[in-house]
């Protein structure tokens, strides 16, 4: 088992700290893990990315150059990580905040309005998790169990009050997603 | 013992508190300004001192005025910072005097830039400061190795009292991986009966000092030295040879780079072809027994290194002329990919390059 995955952003979207949690998951779980933010010199209100593998085998590069899964919460991201995807992989779109298609046809996109279902289940701030949960429904890279268990780790005692709202969004992105597979066209 | 998320910049912190170090002096950098952030913050709860300095000069001569009262103490920067700090860690070699350097190594020469890379092997094995002095360097390939290799690097100071340098890169440095740092022990420290700590009544005075303004006293000191260089040499020479049985190729890389040819090696395994990694651990002293080792057995090797081939000198000094050394590199904060490399082994395999 290997994934790649590249979280991709505006600064302050929340993408470095869900890859923390995804690579915590992944960790809980006994894989290797490994987790790398993109360190360039970036402006406030830029871009950020990270990286993130979960792995059987020991993890050679930490940086996810080809990802199997990338996950674009701004068109930036889209625009700028789309092509570096692999065949075959798969591409979460905030359908929320981006207004165009994925171009390529060999790879899978969903589209996922995190922002929007993250207001109605309560705290926008969840919109990551909402895409978090459908990358898990699809991929099973971890399970939703161990992302739970991570919260409790990788959120400050404070903001553990969050937890059921997160675990809520998870949720509402497993659905989505279960929807969606059905519909999606086999790529080769 | 449960594991943690740990970013390397973060776990050469923990790493230094959990071997003793309680001063740090230095100066912010990218790629290495989370060591700081983390010890600035570290250091307090353990009673010991942090000190952001005025400048890198600065830093390095705090570093040698804590060592010469015994402390356990440490500095850190990248190439630009660590090139500004040569005169004091030649100083503070010529004085043996124990500390830790690290070195998250940007792209370079000049202001370069702020990505991973692996150009300042020269700079750190062969001197860099003026005279005839080693450092002890490390090289670690993994978070968990980071925090392991900083008591080494703490011991190995205070044992040969010489500065020991731990290099890494943006990509260590940056990255997170599962570490398992157990529980804080008490460190135990030696005793530095050498340390300029107060001249109490009648004993005898203790100086901390480099200068041997008589040329026969400081040939004395430069033997002295090269005895002690000996020693190490003999002594700590460290690897890790992946998959060298039966290989006919043996990669040679270290840190970030030994991590993706890990990966090349599996592939060309899997392929049947006999290809395997030796992976410096010391880079001074640079593991010539590990290459005397394979010397008889394998065909070539290839070192790959992100730069445009420095520790190839090492690996054909060693190999001394018996087996070909072939390179292959990046440059400039570039990382190697695993395919690449596996193109040019499949090419140096096929005879195909000269």
């Amino acid at each position: 088992m290997y994934e790649g995955i590249l979280i991709a952003g505006f600064g302050g979207q929340g993408v470095l700290s869900t890859g923390q949690l995804l690579a915590y998951s992944g960790m809980v779980e006994g894989r290797h893990v490994a987790w790398i933010p993109s360190y360039g010199p970036e402006m406030r209100g830029g871009t950020a990315n990270c990286g993130v593998t979960i792995a059987d085998n020991p993890i050679s590069s930490p940086v996810v150059s080809e990802p199997t899964v990338l996950i674009t919460m701004n068109r930036p991201s889209l625009e700028k990580f789309e092509k570096v995807v692999v065949p075959g992989g798969i591409i979460f779109v905030n359908s929320s905040l981006v207004n165009i298609k994925a171009a390529r046809s060999d790879v899978r996109a969903f589209y996922i309005p995190a922002n929007d279902m993250a207001e109605e289940i309560g705290s926008g701030k969840v919109a990551n998790n909402i895409i978090l949960g459908a990358l898990i429904e699809l991929t099973g890279v971890v399970s939703t169990g161990a992302v739970e268990k991570s919260l409790y780790e990788v959120l400050p005692p404070h903001r553990h009050n969050m937890i059921p709202v997160n675990l809520k969004a998870l949720e509402a992105g497993a659905g989505l997603a279960r929807e969606q597979k059905g519909t999606l066209a086999e790529v080769g | 013992m449960a594991k943690i998320l740990m970013k390397g910049n973060e776990a050469i912190g923990e790493g230094a508190v959990r071997a003793g170090c309680r001063y740090f002096f230095g100066y912010p950098i990218t790629p290495q300004s989370e060591l700081p952030h983390y010890l600035a913050k570290r250091m307090p709860e353990v009673g010991g001192l942090y000190l952001q300095a005025e400048s890198e000069v600065a830093s390095i001569n705090m570093v040698f005025g804590a060592a010469g009262a015994g402390a356990r103490v440490m500095t850190s920067s990248s190439g630009p910072g660590i090139s500004l700090m040569q005169e004091g860690i030649s100083y503070l070699a010529g004085a043996e005097l124990p500390c830790v350097i690290v070195n998250m190594i940007r792209g370079g020469p000049g202001l370069g830039n702020i990505a991973p890379a692996q150009s300042d092997y020269f700079q750190a094995t062969k001197g860099g400061g003026h005279g005839d002095y080693r450092l002890i360097v490390l090289a670690p390939a993994s978070v968990q190795e980071i925090i392991d290799l900083m008591q080494d690097a703490f011991d190995l100071s205070d044992k040969y009292r010489n500065p020991v340098m731990l290099m890494g890169d943006g990509v260590l440095g940056q990255m997170m991986e599962p570490v398992e740092i157990g529980a804080e022990r008490k460190a135990e420290l030696p005793e530095k009966p050498w340390a300029a700590t107060g001249r109490l009544k009648g004993k005898e005075k203790k100086l901390i000092n480099s200068l041997y303004i008589v040329p026969e006293n400081c040939e004395a000191h430069n033997l002295k030295l090269d005895k002690k260089y000996s020693g190490i040499k003999e002594a700590e020479q460290r690897w890790e040879e992946y998959r060298t049985e039966g290989a006919e190729m043996v990669l040679v890389a270290f840190g970030t780079s030994a991590r993706i040819c890990k990966s090349v090696v599996d592939i060309c395994r899997e392929e049947g072809l006999p290809v395997g990694l030796l992976r410096p651990i010391t880079l001074w002293p640079f593991p010539e027994k590990g290459i005397n080792g394979l010397i008889e057995s394998v065909k070539s090797f290839l070192t790959v290194e992100m730069n445009m081939g420095q520790m190839i000198e090492d690996v054909k000094l060693s190999a001394n002329g018996k087996k070909p050394v072939f390179f292959y590199g990046r440059a400039g904060g570039m990382i190697p990919v695993a395919r690449d490399i596996y193109n040019e082994v499949k090419k140096i395999l096929n005879g195909g390059a000269a």
